[in-house]
């Protein structure tokens, strides 16, 4: 039967203030259901505040075979990191 | 299987139930009464759908009817613990759920019935679910502290469970022609349970009357408009009303629930002390 429905891609909110996070999928019939399915399947142990499903269909990925050309590039750039800054001491959260 | 032929009024009967009597006398007053209704409701029918486990149409449904089912026995825990509490004879919820008889169960009949198929058994929460969700908002209020605490935290978990259950009839009523013949079949079958849903015997008067219980005829209409709402987006008809059945707050059950208890309760009668 779940193999009849499509399948949903679900992030939940940890608490207040978080962005949501992907944590896995459901299969459901429809938005509605998908979104009770993911609240069963992940957050029955207090995981969460909020929940989000997406159609994975909708979901357009990068091609695993193109993986060098898409990250590659970016393995030699560490000045592309911000560790070439002092930050005062006074400055919080970053 | 089709739905249960209809039973007809015998000649004289006053169609309000055959079985009057007590099967047994309830001993330990209102309250205890009035807690092993609510805490056998929600465990007879907790065991049932945890008869789904690794058998549901899919693992997400699986883990639905799961959820639902612990929820319902953590009621049911808080229910008859504080009944062994207040019986006073060393019984605590354990000795309460799995060393008393069939007669002493004092569950509804409609929580008793067979899953049947994934539409038999929504069919049995929905009608099940929109009750006692209504009868926990009311408990909310009851002059029995922990009745009135359980109510308070259930009553989320229980509006969970009539919504699902209404997502469900209205997806399968109003789905394929399988499914609505299935719907369709399983509302037929719980149907003839609703009634002793709002049956105010003796015993449910006077707990109502002293601010324990909840006055359920009360809320009757508002039942019946929720209930009618859902089956008009699930494209449903209402089934006939029926002769109602009662007697399970008094002890009288249906072949059922013998059969739901002989596995629930074989281990711990046979092994009286296993711990794990």
């Amino acid at each position: 039967m779940s193999k009849d429905w499509p399948l949903w891609e679900v992030f939940v909110r940890a608490k207040g203030g978080m962005s949501h996070r992907h944590v896995g999928s459901v299969h459901a019939p429809d938005p509605d259901i998908a979104l009770r399915h993911a609240r069963d399947t992940y957050t029955r142990r207090m995981e969460g505040v909020s929940l989000w499903v997406v159609p994975s269909a909708s979901i357009a990925a990068s091609d695993p075979a193109e993986d060098g050309a898409m990250f590659d590039p970016a393995r030699d750039k560490i000045y592309r990191h911000p560790t070439f800054y002092d930050i005062p001491d006074d400055v919080k959260h970053i | 299987m089709a739905s249960l032929p209809p039973i007809d009024l015998p000649r004289g009967a006053t169609g309000d139930g055959s079985f009057d009597a007590p099967a047994r006398d309830a001993v330990g007053g209102v309250l205890f009464d009035t807690l092993l209704r609510l805490g056998d409701d929600s465990l007879i029918l907790g065991q049932r759908l945890g008869e789904w486990c690794g058998h549901a149409p899919s693992v997400e449904v699986d883990l639905s009817l799961a959820n639902m089912a612990l929820d319902l026995i953590g009621q049911a825990s808080h229910f008859l613990n504080h009944a062994g509490a207040v019986e006073g004879k060393g019984r605590d919820g354990d000795a309460l759920a799995f060393r008393r008889d069939v007669l002493d169960f004092r569950n509804c009949w409609l929580v008793e019935q067979p899953n049947g198929d994934f539409a038999q058994t929504m069919a049995r929460q929905l009608l099940f679910s929109t009750w006692q969700e209504m009868l926990f908002g009311r408990l909310q209020a009851s002059a029995d502290e922990t009745i009135a605490a359980v109510a308070a935290k259930a009553v989320k978990e229980v509006r969970y469970h009539a919504e699902l259950s209404a997502e469900w009839v209205i997806r399968l009523g109003d789905g394929t022609d399988e499914s609505r013949r299935r719907m369709a079949d399983g509302l037929d079958w719980m149907w003839r349970f609703v009634p002793e849903l709002f049956e105010m015997d003796a015993a449910a008067a006077e707990s109502a009357a002293q601010g324990i219980g909840a006055d359920v005829s009360l809320f009757r209409e508002d039942y019946d408009a929720r209930i009618r709402a859902v089956l008009a987006q699930a494209t449903l008809e209402a089934p006939a009303d029926q002769r109602p059945i009662l007697g399970g707050r008094r002890g009288h059950h249906s072949e059922h629930l013998g059969h739901i208890l002989a596995p629930m309760q074989y281990l711990p009668r046979t092994y009286p002390d296993a711990t794990w």
